[in-house]
């Protein structure tokens, strides 16, 4: 297990191992969600590993192991002792030691997704577990989310705003939306999406296929000291017009 | 003074001690637990059992760690007393699981071959005292204080779990937790004493092995154990 291997240095030596991609965000914005519509868009295509923080039922575990999403063994389950934060941010061990058993396990891993439990939106996870990290917002909690922006909102390399088929019924207005993420995000991009009418999200895991391939051409080439950026997925600025890129 | 016990016994050290409850959560959801004064009982009786067990366990393994005879065989050997002493396989998992994390950022805190040794000794992770006395002899603590740290870890991870889980005054458990303060120092004093090992206590609380057996088969669960 994980304790056998050479721990010595920093804890994200990209030599040999897969893409940490951490999805963190307010409770009910659709990680979950987002998740498993990936491992259904992304798991023919790349060898996928999840880790899911604070599955609180197995009904909620059933969702992502539903057939044709993902294997069951390719999911692990942590828990966080009620504090979400603390497992993705100030103490990663549990969740590094799940992600570093998932690939001793199933071997050569592309991508391990860690699916943060529901939390505020000064969450964001810890340079030191994962590589890259989406934050996921929904339209139902207010346009003026993005505003207030917070490290999730701001930092995340990809930001996406669920639900915006509700936006018409909650009176969100998903101009304001984006044109306020952009003005935090400092280019970095922004995708609508409708998890539930486009389950595909193709937009989505299209920027993932991006960075999962920016970060095995890193590996492979050995650029010391890179930290890549994911090729050809900066967001246009301003805003596109603000309707699901997954349709 | 040794600063690196306080490092050593922080909740802030990154080990994943924050998602153990040692039985406080299974505690709480059976109603044996649901206010400070059931507390203090749970938690005296946690001391006074597997943090005892725990102490000594830790003590010795500072004295093994610090010693030239901690060679895989040794390690293994300490080990299966820890496993003698806890009954409860769910309690060993955490156990181990607790071990296995800390041992983890121990050995890019204080680097040492003596932790090397013990991971390459247990790959699958040492009982937790294991791992904190020979994280203490890396760090530079003797083996009183990491009988101390370990009695201490006994008793103040169900303590924060209980706060977050019935919302209870965090001052009026940290005052509680002061007043164990004597028993803690008495718990480390009783187990600090080297003894061959298998006479090392090996006191049982069987309500919280049947605590952690309970909470491994229930569905809802916020901690690990």
């Amino acid at each position: 297990m994980s304790a056998d291997h050479d721990d010595h240095h920093d804890p994200s030596p990209p030599a040999g191992r897969a893409l940490r991609l951490g999805v963190g965000g307010p409770v009910g914005s659709g990680k979950t969600a987002l998740v498993a519509a990936l491992c259904r868009t992304l798991g023919p295509v790349l060898r996928l590993g999840v880790v899911t923080n604070d599955i609180y039922t197995t009904e909620d575990a059933d969702f992502l192991r539903a057939a044709g999403v993902l294997a069951p063994d390719r999911i692990a389950a942590v828990q966080t002792g009620c504090c979400p934060h603390t497992a993705i941010r100030d103490d990663i061990a549990a969740n590094l030691d799940a992600v570093e058993e998932l690939e001793e396990r199933l071997g050569p891993l592309d991508l391990v997704i860690v699916e943060s439990g529901g939390d505020n939106l000064t969450a964001t996870f810890s340079r030191g577990l994962a590589d890259r990290q989406i934050f996921v917002l929904d339209v139902s909690g207010g346009d003026k989310v993005p505003r207030k922006g917070g490290p999730g909102v701001t930092g995340a390399d990809l930001l996406v705003i669920n639900k915006t088929d509700l936006a018409e019924h909650v009176g969100a207005d998903l101009t304001v939306m984006s044109r306020d993420a952009a003005a935090v995000r400092e280019g970095r991009p922004v995708i609508f999406t409708s998890v539930r009418q486009v389950p595909e999200v193709y937009a989505v895991a299209a920027w993932v296929r991006g960075v999962v391939e920016a970060w095995a051409h890193d590996r492979d080439h050995q650029h010391p000291q890179v930290a890549p950026r994911p090729a050809g997925v900066a967001a246009p600025r301003p805003a596109p017009v603000p309707r699901p890129d997954d349709r | 003074m040794n600063a690196a016990l306080l490092l050593l016994a922080d909740s802030r050290l990154p080990a994943g001690g924050h998602g153990h409850s040692g039985g406080a959560e299974q505690a709480v959801r059976t109603g044996a637990v649901t206010g400070l004064a059931d507390l203090a009982a749970f938690l005296r009786g946690r001391l006074a059992t597997a943090g005892l067990a725990a102490a000594a366990l830790a003590a010795a393994a500072r004295e093994l760690a610090a010693g030239p005879a901690a060679d895989a065989a040794a390690w293994r050997e300490l080990d299966a007393e820890a496993d003698a002493r806890t009954a409860s396989p769910a309690q060993r998992e955490a156990a181990r699981a607790q071990g296995r994390l800390l041992l983890r950022g121990a050995r890019r805190i204080w680097p040492a071959p003596v932790l090397d040794g013990l991971a390459a000794a247990l790959p699958r992770g040492a009982h937790h005292p294991i791992a904190l006395g020979a994280v203490s002899a890396a760090a530079g603590c003797s083996g009183g204080e990491a009988a101390l740290a370990a009695a201490y870890a006994s008793i103040t991870g169900p303590a924060t779990a209980a706060v977050r889980l019935l919302g209870l005054d965090p001052v009026g458990v940290h005052r509680l937790l002061a007043g164990l303060a004597p028993a803690m120092e008495d718990v480390a004093r009783a187990a600090g004493s080297p003894a061959a090992w298998a006479a090392l206590p090996a006191h049982t609380a069987p309500a919280l092995d049947l605590l952690a057996e309970q909470h491994l088969r229930t569905e809802v669960r916020l901690f690990v154990s």
